[in-house]
């Protein structure tokens, strides 16, 4: 069966001639079903040209992006939205949720999207919510909720289109560690309980220990873990752990 | 589809508030300067068109009514001697001195008629009768030019042109496009207040037999008559339109007044609700993320431009009609016909739409990368 991801030979170059700068250099990447990948690497790093083009919103300037065995790097600017709404949520650090709509209708956006509409679009908004044990703040504006339960609703958001790739960026960055604990649960019970393929962007070496395995890239280069297919146990967690942490102090 | 318009345009109130004062008055300054055309339009020709005559005849290249030539009267029963025709009458419209009772001379023009005939009458007459002209020095005036023309009540006396004049009769909204008020009498005092001879007329006005063609009509009487023209009650009612309207510029001004409200418009209400797209470009860019196609954003801001039209236009409409109403009590002439609100609410969709597409154009280029910046 086809990994959800999969990453051949990318390459991403921004601009052009003596100014050219390589964010990306051959990168070649594969995320399973059930399985949380952790990326992560210093500002610069090229993480977020990754996950946009992971997230089909950025084209590589050279190699093969395979979405549940679709090639999408030869899709057109039209199909990429299709492709986004079918496969992929969602999370941001900032949140990203529609500050004018409650908590239930942002989840009831991500179902209009698909088509979904009326009452049925609304209890399935409900039951999302609840799902991330935000039911009763249906109607409550982001305004009113906290770091962590806007977090919480970004997470029903991206699932209610039921995605099978759930794409994270910094999603525990603005969030207290309680917090933070919070959500890295329920992004790891997305993968381990529901086959989802997680890739969470992240500088925030707590949440380690929610990884099944961690990539590091530098300078646009997977450094470590480009390979690892089977979910790290703890120790090997760990031991990602330690290592970046030595990284960090040296 | 979740309220988002709705809410991106009501969350702030004051932006809502601009916008739809954009609205309310681009919708105000365009109905009321189309209102004014309008108005102009049907005064300038009012003579023309209520003059229930199929047939005018005027001097020889006369452009419009206030600039008949007088010629001789003894054409009439040349008129009158051509088959076809049911009845013709001689009819003054001329300039004139209006002497009030301080000693003040206002130009009036006046409109001599035959009392008996059934065209050329005053209309909208709210007190007297039409019958009362046929007394000698008896004229009937409007009730706007009251205080310009220094009368009150029926039975005031005035000079006119040096000769006695009482008003005996009063119409309610006839106006006049210059600023001479008509004031109606009987075809004899005109001749007199407006210096005349007696064998001397401004225009006949002819009404066909049932059943007889006007343009055959026409012609026939064109090729008995020398050195006047005989016009169509709408083609004279077209030149006069045309002379005042547009070779005098007045049209133009208030065209160029309506197409100024347009632009006001358009450029406000896209200033807002650019600025509220800007405001928002985040959230356009996470719903680009989501998977919204360009189509589904488009909705949005469309709605979000309609709603604004249909709240904007509402309040802009009742506003002009008050206006319109309230100018109906002074000397302005602004009209509403429906096909003008109807049409309106067109141009203020079309306002809005073309508003809503430089935010279009502008979420169009939103790159959904963004999202994924702090």
């Amino acid at each position: 069966m086809q990994n959800p991801i999969s990453v051949h030979e990318v390459t991403k170059v921004y601009g052009a001639g003596p100014t050219a700068f390589r964010a990306l250099d051959t990168v070649n990447l594969e995320v399973e079903r059930g399985e949380v990948m952790l990326l992560m690497g210093p500002s610069g790093s090229g993480k977020t040209t990754l996950i946009s083009i992971l997230g089909c919103i950025l084209r590589p300037t050279s190699g093969s992006v395979k979405i549940l065995g679709e090639e999408v790097t030869r899709l057109g600017e039209k199909q990429l939205p299709r492709v986004r709404l079918q496969n992929i949520g969602f999370i941001f650090q900032g949140f990203n949720l529609f500050p004018t709509l409650t908590a239930g209708e942002n989840v009831e956006l991500a179902l209009d999207l698909k088509g979904q509409r009326g009452p049925a679009a609304k209890r399935r908004a409900r039951g999302f919510l609840e799902q991330v044990g935000l039911g009763p703040k249906y109607d409550s504006f982001p305004a009113d909720l906290s770091g962590g339960e806007k977090q919480r609703v970004a997470i029903a958001r991206a699932v209610a289109s039921e995605p099978q790739v759930i794409l994270a960026d910094e999603p525990t960055g603005a969030l207290d560690s309680h917090s933070g604990r919070t959500v890295m649960e329920m992004l790891r019970e997305l993968a381990h309980r529901r086959g989802r393929a997680v890739v969470v962007v992240t500088h925030d070496n707590r949440v380690l220990e929610y990884g099944d395995r961690v990539v590091q890239i530098e300078d646009g280069r997977i450094s470590s873990g480009s390979t690892e297919t089977a979910p790290l146990t703890n120790s090997s967690v760990i031991s990602h752990q330690l290592s970046v942490t030595a990284l960090t102090d040296n | 589809m979740p309220p988002l318009a709705e809410r991106n345009l009501f969350h702030d109130r004051v932006r809502l508030a601009v916008t739809l004062t954009g609205v309310v008055f681009a919708v105000v300054l365009i109905v009321v300067q189309l209102g004014l055309f309008v108005g102009f339009s049907r005064t300038t020709t009012a003579l023309v068109d209520k003059s229930r005559a199929d047939l005018w005849v005027v001097s020889k290249n006369v452009p419009y009514i206030e600039q008949g030539v007088p010629f001789s009267e003894r054409k009439l029963y040349t008129v009158r001697a051509t088959p076809g025709v049911a009845e013709a009458q001689n009819y003054i419209v001329r300039f004139s001195r209006w002497k009030r009772d301080d000693g003040q001379e206002e130009a009036v023009q006046v409109v001599g008629v035959n009392p008996e005939s059934t065209m050329g009458q005053a209309w909208n007459i709210v007190e007297g009768r039409r019958e009362d002209l046929k007394v000698d020095d008896s004229v009937m005036v409007d009730r706007i030019y009251f205080q310009k023309l220094g009368v009150s009540r029926l039975g005031d006396t005035v000079e006119i042109a040096g000769r006695r004049a009482r008003v005996v009769g009063l119409t309610q909204g006839i106006r006049t496009f210059t600023t001479s008020p008509y004031v109606f009498t009987n075809y004899r005092n005109a001749l007199d207040y407006a210096n005349l001879r007696d064998d001397q007329t401004m225009f006949i006005l002819i009404k066909a037999q049932p059943g007889v063609n006007v343009e055959d009509l026409r012609r026939r009487l064109q090729a008995g008559l020398t050195d006047v023209d005989v016009l169509t009650r709408q083609r004279f009612s077209d030149m006069t339109r045309y002379y005042w309207l547009y070779t005098t510029g007045a049209g133009m001004a208030v065209l160029m007044g309506a197409a100024l409200g347009l632009l006001v418009g358009v450029v406000v209400v896209a200033q807002t609700i650019y600025s509220s797209t800007m405001d928002h470009l985040r959230e356009f860019g996470t719903l680009k993320a989501m998977g919204a196609t360009n189509a589904y954003i488009y909705k949005v801001i469309m709605r979000q431009a309609a709603i604004a039209t249909v709240i904007g236009y509402a309040l802009g409409i009742s506003l002009s009609i008050l206006v319109v109403h309230e100018s109906g009590k002074g000397g302005a002439n602004i009209i509403l016909p429906w096909q003008l609100g109807v049409g309106m609410l067109g141009l203020t969709v079309a306002m809005c739409v073309a508003a809503a597409f430089v935010s279009i154009n502008k979420v169009t280029k939103v790159d959904p990368a963004m999202v994924f910046k702090q």
